[in-house]
């Protein structure tokens, strides 16, 4: 770009690498849509409770498998929330209760309203929601409820916090792992260099679930939820690393030939200041883009895990934990509804893809 | 077949190729960029025809259409190729075919035909030319063998052994030694200059009627390039093939080319024979140009004359006629209007307001 | 010009007996089976204020050199003698990186390529003021001032100093480079290659710049390059090389009125003169450049030399003085018309 000339040129002559990987990003469509929802997403992961229309862990027997209630936004042409109620019946065969909704009888909700009382971040105390019943007695399943009873709706709202977080703590340390062995490797070069490489081979070489089952299985079954929590992560990530550090050794050497590079080492630069003001910002964005991608890679790896009892366990939630109550046919052919947190994944998935490869096209908004 | 005479020498005073106001453009998410803004020229049988210009002057982007090779977003968006095809069965050049190339869908069986048949290219870079899992003979071997019949009279097929060599043969007379060995070779394992020869071979092996030569020396050393001008200008003399040659470099212009075609952003600024370019410019832009190249000969350490400013960037592209913020005989009218390609003495034309008034309608 | 001036003076760079040689590994052990002689045998002296051209086609080591003297890499024999600022003469082939650094600022380099030279992601400003800044050479609003200075000095407008260098032409970065090797007040400038990857139009431009700094600023220059008639624009003394070795070295214009080395000869007869009424279509140099993993016995020339004779093939010639400062490194210098 030529320097002379107008001031949508000079906007452009200014601009930091940040912004013409912003600028590259926002003519992306699809990956714009997908970063909204994942906002969203992590909104949930931060209050998952203001998102829930009731305690997770509340039971009752007596209200299993109660089909998905849908928010009606009017009631005869007004605006007033509401959700049809439940009427039950008992299978006279199999002495069941069996649920249905009935749309002639309406159960008014409220949104940002008072609920049951829960803690922002653990710290602040507040009953607001973002959909609650008037009637405070009133039990509402915006997503049906499971055997136990349970609200289906709040539970997927905290199982999104447990699985988001696994997938971002998770990959988080896979990047900390990865440039920091994979740094030294591309850097220090030689011997290290070899041996690093080695035991990423051994790594991936080896068949992944067997080694998730067999790490799974070593935790002692008397973990508190929260720690199951951390070891599966520190598993995911101990597994996840290796691309990485492959990707951050090979742009490592690559950029060790850089012309910029070699002026930087001329005029004197530390090797601390060229790595960290030379090196690492070049791949930062491609970085980024490569841990988008890792995410949902993580979030499936948990919910498999999850799924087969051998991630995380209850009471702790999670993506994989609710699908686990979706494993019996014929629980699935009563209450289909039970399938939905499968639905959660997916659109997760697709939405930390579609962000990645957006990422990814404009990590390098220098390729002429 | 008194007849038939003044005809034949008719047909060879008329173009092999001739490219009328062609317009390419790219339509990038930045904006549009005329890459080839209206360029006509003419190549003669038997012609070695120079284009020289800098980055951006849009001689790839005119060869790459001439061969129906633009890309998306790129696209021919006006103007015409008409090239004289091989008369068919061998008969005399009067029952020759000419098309527009431009017209011609490029996937088409005619202009798969025409291209790498009977216009072949020799690119910058034989390395991306080559692939890197077959031996070069091979390659070869497969490109006469897909156009068989210019080495077969009648309408028999080549069986490989002939068409292996007859490869042998191309590799012989490109210079290449040892042939027999060097034709299981890949194409990484041959120096620069022998993959170069390869590529000429290749080029050589549908015996095309029109060779287009994009920088074919640029990568490769100044007595490596000695040596491929060399083996061009003899096979030229043999074989009588018209030539296309793209460079940037005036002195292999100036030894190469019979007639030169000097283009700057997308556009014909002057054309002529070699002799008057180099000894009676009449452009301004030639002559800066030429001025502007350290010789052999001139005097050292002392300041060159130069071209003022930049080349605009594709996107700001000027008004008017393309060099005039540049120009030295820069005149009020030249901001204003486009000349047009016009006769300029007794054998060049210019595109420039110092010799006519003719502004370009298009 | 300034040659013959600074030839009595102390020269400010000397270069003895200049080897690297890079190992050919191979196998899972990585066993050295052999070396690659990239530099193998070059020997100059730099006159301060002068400009030495290092010519030769791909491979021959003039890059290899030049980042040895830079010690961008580490030479593996030989003697590089530098004058520094305060009088000393240092050997910085084998100056401990610790040692090197404070001389960092006297040596600058000058890329080839004006893309990959500038950090895209730093603004002209910190390309620029980078060198200042790691030598600890003012504050920022100091370092704003010189970076001001040195972008007018290449011609460049100093507001342009918070763009970064996408916003910029070739030609424009390639004076942004300059001016980064400038900004430490150096004494040498190893240019490699600094207008190859430039437009005909720009060539000039740059060109006229380099030689308009090293008449203001005193500059040295060792400009590294493959186009023959570029070399003998600018320098003051050529040294030709082939295989790693230097084969001639004289003043430019004794060099063109009389090669006396047969390869240097070839070279100036294979650049095609942009006229059209040259014909410089005679003799040309054939064969290929010998790899210099295995170059040939005796001279390395002879396999391609058209006046080989038997004593090339078995002797290697050494690099002797024909006529005052002129050198060769052909058995028959001074006796043949190349």
């Amino acid at each position: 770009m030529t320097v002379a000339g107008s001031v949508a040129e000079d906007r452009v002559a200014v601009a930091s690498n940040w912004k013409l990987v912003w600028w590259r990003f926002r003519r992306h469509h699809l990956a714009m849509a997908s970063g909204v929802l994942l906002i969203f997403l992590y909104m949930i992961v931060i209050a998952p409770d203001f998102f829930a229309t009731q305690d997770p862990e509340r039971t009752d027997a007596r209200q299993a498998f109660i089909p998905v209630q849908t928010i009606h936004l009017f009631d005869d042409g007004r605006l007033a929330p509401w959700v049809p109620a439940i009427v039950g019946k008992r299978n006279p065969v199999t002495l069941r209760m069996e649920w249905t909704t009935d749309p002639k009888k309406k159960v008014p909700v409220r949104f940002f309203a008072a609920g049951f009382s829960w803690r922002l971040l653990g710290l602040i105390p507040t009953t607001i929601h973002l959909v609650a019943p008037v009637d405070p007695n009133q039990r509402i399943f915006l997503l049906g409820s499971d055997r136990l009873g349970r609200d289906q709706w709040s539970r997927i709202m905290h199982g999104t916090q447990t699985s988001m977080t696994v997938g971002l703590v998770a990959v988080a340390l896979s990047v900390v792992l990865g440039v920091v062995l994979g740094g030294i490797s591309g850097y220090v070069g030689g011997k290290t260099d070899q041996v690093i490489q080695r035991i990423i081979e051994l790594l991936q070489s080896v068949p992944t679930i067997p080694i998730w089952l067999a790490l799974s299985a070593a935790l002692p079954r008397d973990w508190t939820p929260i720690q199951v929590f951390f070891a599966i992560t520190v598993i995911l990530s101990l597994v996840g690393w290796t691309t990485l550090g492959r990707e951050v050794r090979g742009r490592f050497l690559a950029l060790r030939e850089e012309d910029f590079v070699l002026a930087a080492r001329l005029a004197g630069c530390s090797r601390m200041r060229i790595i960290l003001r030379h090196m690492v910002p070049t791949f930062l964005s491609h970085i980024i883009a490569t841990s988008s991608l890792a995410i949902p890679v993580m979030i499936i790896n948990e919910t498999s895990l999850s799924f087969l009892g051998l991630g995380i366990r209850p009471p702790a939630i999670s993506w994989g934990v609710l699908l686990q109550e979706a494993q019996n046919i014929q629980t699935l052919a009563l209450a289909p509804w039970l399938l939905i947190p499968g639905l959660v994944v997916i659109v997760a998935v697709l939405a930390f893809n579609l962000v990645g490869d957006g990422l990814r096209d404009a990590a390098d908004p220098y390729s002429h | 077949m008194a007849l038939d005479r003044p005809m034949a020498v008719a047909s060879t005073l008329r173009p092999l190729l001739s490219v009328r106001n062609l317009r390419v453009s790219f339509a990038l998410d930045e904006g549009l960029v005329r890459a080839v803004d209206g360029t006509s020229f003419d190549v003669m049988p038997g012609q070695v025809l120079g284009v020289v210009g800098e980055s951006g002057c849009g001689k790839s982007v005119t060869m790459r259409a001439i061969l129906q090779l633009v890309e998306r977003p790129g696209r021919i968006t006006a103007g015409e190729i008409h090239f004289r095809r091989r008369p068919p069965n061998g008969g005399d050049e009067d029952s020759a075919e000419t098309v527009d190339i431009a017209r011609l869908p490029p996937r088409g069986p005619v202009m798969r035909d025409i291209r790498g048949g009977e216009i072949a290219l020799i690119p910058q870079e034989p390395m991306a030319a080559f692939s890197p899992v077959h031996t070069v003979g091979d390659q070869i071997v497969e490109a006469i063998l897909l156009h068989g019949q210019r080495w077969q009279e009648g309408g028999r097929k080549l069986t490989r052994r002939e068409a292996r060599d007859i490869t042998v043969g191309l590799f012989r007379d490109v210079g290449i030694s040892m042939p027999e060995q060097r034709i299981d070779a890949f194409s990484w394992q041959l120096s620069g200059g022998l993959r170069q020869r390869a590529m000429i071979a290749m080029a050589l092996s549908c015996k095309p009627r029109l060779l287009i030569a994009d920088e074919p020396t640029t990568a490769i050393d100044v007595t490596t390039q000695a040596q491929v001008l060399a083996l061009l200008r003899d096979l030229q003399a043999r074989h009588g093939t018209a030539i296309i040659f793209i460079t940037h470099d005036l002195g292999v212009i100036a030894q190469m080319a019979s007639y030169v075609v000097v283009m700057y952003l997308g556009r014909v600024m002057e054309e002529g024979p070699v002799d008057d370019i180099f000894h009676a410019p009449r452009h301004p832009y030639t002559r800066a140009l030429l001025r502007s190249i350290p010789s052999l000969y001139g005097e050292t350490r002392v300041a060159l004359p130069v071209i003022s400013g930049a080349l605009p960037h594709p996107f700001n592209r000027p008004p008017g006629c393309p060099f005039h913020p540049r120009c030295p005989d820069v005149m009020t009218k030249c901001p204003g209007a486009v000349p047009s390609l016009q006769p300029v003495g007794t054998s060049q034309l210019a595109s420039c307001f110092l010799h006519h008034d003719v502004v370009d309608a298009g | 010009m300034s040659g013959t001036a600074a030839a009595s003076s102390p020269p400010l760079l000397e270069v003895r007996g200049l080897q690297k040689f890079f190992p050919i590994t191979r196998g899972f052990l990585q066993r050295v089976v052999g070396h690659v002689r990239a530099v193998d045998g070059v020997d100059f002296t730099l006159a301060e204020g002068e400009t030495l051209g290092l010519v030769g086609e791909s491979g021959c080591g003039k890059t290899t050199a030049s980042r040895c003297i830079l010690r961008a890499i580490d030479p593996t024999g030989g003697s590089i003698l530098y004058r520094t600022r305060d009088g000393r003469t240092v050997d910085l082939a084998t100056l401990a990186p610790r040692e090197l650094l404070p001389l960092r600022a006297e040596i600058q380099m000058i890329f080839q390529d004006p893309f990959g030279s500038l950090n895209p992601r730093m603004t002209l400003l910190d390309n620029v003021g980078e060198p200042l800044l790691v030598n600890g050479m003012g504050n920022r609003r100091e370092r704003a001032d010189r970076v001001a200075e040195l972008l007018r000095l290449v011609g460049l407008r100093p507001e342009f100093m918070h763009r970064f260098p996408h916003a910029f032409s070739g030609g424009q970065r390639q004076r942004i480079g300059i001016a980064r090797a400038l900004a430490t007040n150096p004494r040498l400038v190893v240019a490699d290659e600094p207008v190859s990857a430039l437009d005909v139009s720009i060539q000039a431009q740059v060109l006229n710049l380099l030689l308009e700094l090293q008449a203001r600023l005193k500059l040295t220059f060792l400009f590294v390059a493959h186009d023959l008639s570029v070399v003998r624009h600018i320098s003051d003394r050529i040294a030709v090389m082939y295989v790693g070795q230097l084969v001639e070295l004289a003043r430019t214009d004794a060099l063109f009125r009389r090669p006396q080395h047969p390869y240097t000869a070839a070279l100036m007869r294979a650049v095609p003169a942009a006229d059209p009424r040259v014909r410089s279509d005679d003799a040309i140099l054939a064969g290929e450049v010998p790899s210099p993993a295995a170059p040939p016995q005796g001279c390395y020339f002879n396999p391609r030399c058209r006046h080989a004779q038997q004593r090339c093939r078995v002797e290697a010639p050494a690099l002797r003085e024909i006529a005052p400062g002129h050198f060769s490194r052909c058995h028959f210098a001074g006796e043949m018309e190349f």
